[in-house]
């Protein structure tokens, strides 16, 4: 099995700014700059009774297919390392094909239509299933389109602890239209934030900051 | 390269092979169903160039990302597309994107006009935006199931982009006296433009249910931009248009420099990857 990427959050940048160049080790140590012993996030662990899982696996109990369900729902975004596959709610189907000989496919679906990580999960997805000697292909299916509402409430969580605001509730079509409410401060939890842009580094995500804690921060944003 | 996008609802050739009589009106609504796919991956394809030509130039950090961004959405939008319509042409989405001509394309105008002034991107991605929205609304009930599957990815997409716009038009516009003289300066440009983009065209009837004539999108369209444009303290044009004629491979004079520029590499080394 491979070990999946870790990550952990960085002392923010006001910290690190602030800090005398002589600053001791164990000053250091206590905000987490230089302490491997600081644990790294990692994403939530995906099992065979992930919703995900079991609704790609649409009542199949053949084992391989299971096998490979699991494997491609921890298949970690490469931008977001916290976010699996399952809980991203991009796997959508895992089945065998119709022709007796083919590879097992799993099917996924992009979350935004030029997201360039889109690439990197499909190979991922690929290495993971042949670390279990499972050959698969991947194919990306665009029907029904991926809302946010497709990502786990787990997603949400780990958005959060990763210092990432999640996305809220997407707005009624039919209903009045919608404001734009702020967004909560991951890190301090304030409402008291405003919006720099609404791009950020990519296309899921706006960029913040907080007029609280002065912290900047990214935005899941709702789709 | 990434996997080819495919739907569910995959054309399956061998019903085509099956029925010999239909196969000749198969054949004929492939190739309109391919025009009409490269009109709009094309558009898009186009448009995500010129965006690209913004990044590093942008007046702040903050928008060299954003239409970076932008682009990098209507790329995904045309892959899809192109990918598409090279099934059914027999190429795949590089070789419609690389290796055709100007006269090839059939993209609008107003979409490779020459990158301009901050302000013309505005214009443009709020001209453009407004009439993709119309569109890719009417779209997502296409009888053509992948086509509307495309549609409705889009359309969420383009909604964030022509928000984008709207808000940089009405700060523009009703900005400082610079701002507004430059807003305004640039929709007299590409006001003549915008025509094109709803002139009805025989295509659409042959592709009943599936495409959407372009007319139709007009008033709708047109609705959101005076919209914004009021708000933004700016004035309709009262321009003439020009002729167009970019759905029949008469493009812009603009568009052969731009292709030069994205297709040297693939064209100066076929086959390479990157
Ligand atoms: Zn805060």
């Amino acid at each position: 099995m491979s070990r999946r990427p870790t990550t952990r959050r960085l002392p923010s940048a006001s910290v690190v700014g602030a800090l005398p160049a002589d600053t001791d080790r164990d000053t250091l140590a206590a905000i987490g700059i230089g302490n491997p012993l600081v644990p790294m996030q990692e994403a939530p662990r995906v099992t065979a009774t992930h919703p995900r899982v079991l609704a790609a696996l649409g009542g199949s109990a053949d084992p391989e297919l299971r096998r490979v369900a699991v494997a491609a729902g921890n298949v970690v975004d490469p931008e977001i390392p916290v976010l699996t596959l399952a809980d991203l709610g991009v796997l959508r189907r895992v089945y065998r094909p119709v022709e007796p000989d083919g590879k097992i496919v799993v099917a996924l679906t992009p979350t935004y239509s030029g997201c360039p990580a889109t690439a990197t999960m499909a190979a991922d997805v690929v290495r993971a299933a042949a670390d279990l000697r499972s050959a698969v292909a991947v194919e990306f299916v665009l029907v029904p389109a991926w809302t946010t509402d497709d990502m786990s409430e787990q997603a949400g969580a780990a958005l959060r602890e990763f210092g990432i605001a999640p996305p809220g509730a997407r707005p009624d079509p039919a209903g009045p239209i919608p404001l734009s409410l702020s967004v909560r401060c991951p890190h301090c939890d304030s409402r008291d934030t405003r919006r720099t842009s609404r791009f950020g580094s990519t296309s899921c995500k706006a960029m913040w900051a907080c007029q609280q804690c002065s912290e900047p921060f990214e935005e899941f944003k709702v789709l | 390269m990434t996997p080819q996008l495919v739907s569910a609802t995959a054309p399956n050739g061998a019903d085509h092979a099956a029925v010999p009589s239909s196969r000749q009106a198969d054949m004929a609504d492939m190739a309109d169903m391919a025009e009409y796919l490269l009109w709009l991956g094309d558009d898009a394809l186009v448009s995500a160039q010129r965006l690209g030509e913004w990044i590093t130039n942008a007046p702040e950090l903050e928008e060299d990302v954003a239409l970076g961004n932008i682009g990098l959405d209507q790329l995904g939008q045309a892959r899809a597309l192109l990918s598409y319509a090279g099934e059914l042409l027999g190429r795949n989405e590089d070789e419609l994107a690389y290796f055709r001509d100007d006269v090839d394309f059939r993209c609008t105008h107003l979409v490779s006009l020459p990158r301009g002034d901050f302000a013309d991107a505005v214009v443009r991605l709020l001209l453009v935006g407004a009439y993709s929205e119309q569109l890719y609304a009417a779209l997502t009930t296409s009888a053509d199931e992948r086509l509307a599957g495309i549609a409705a990815k889009a359309i969420k997409e383009v909604r964030y982009h022509v928000e984008h716009a709207a808000g940089w038009a009405v700060r523009l516009g009703d900005g400082t006296d610079e701002s507004h003289r430059r807003m305004q300066d640039a929709l007299n440009r590409a006001w003549p433009y915008l025509d094109e983009l709803f002139d009805p065209h025989p295509l659409t009837d042959h592709l009943d249910g599936i495409a959407v004539d372009p007319a139709t999108l007009k008033e709708p369209a047109l609705q959101r931009i005076t919209a914004v444009l009021d708000e933004a303290t700016l004035t309709v044009p009262a321009t003439q248009r020009v002729a167009g004629g970019g759905r029949d491979g008469r493009p812009s004079e603009h568009l052969g420099p731009m292709l030069a520029v994205m297709q040297v590499l693939a064209r100066a080394h076929p086959g390479a990857s990157w």
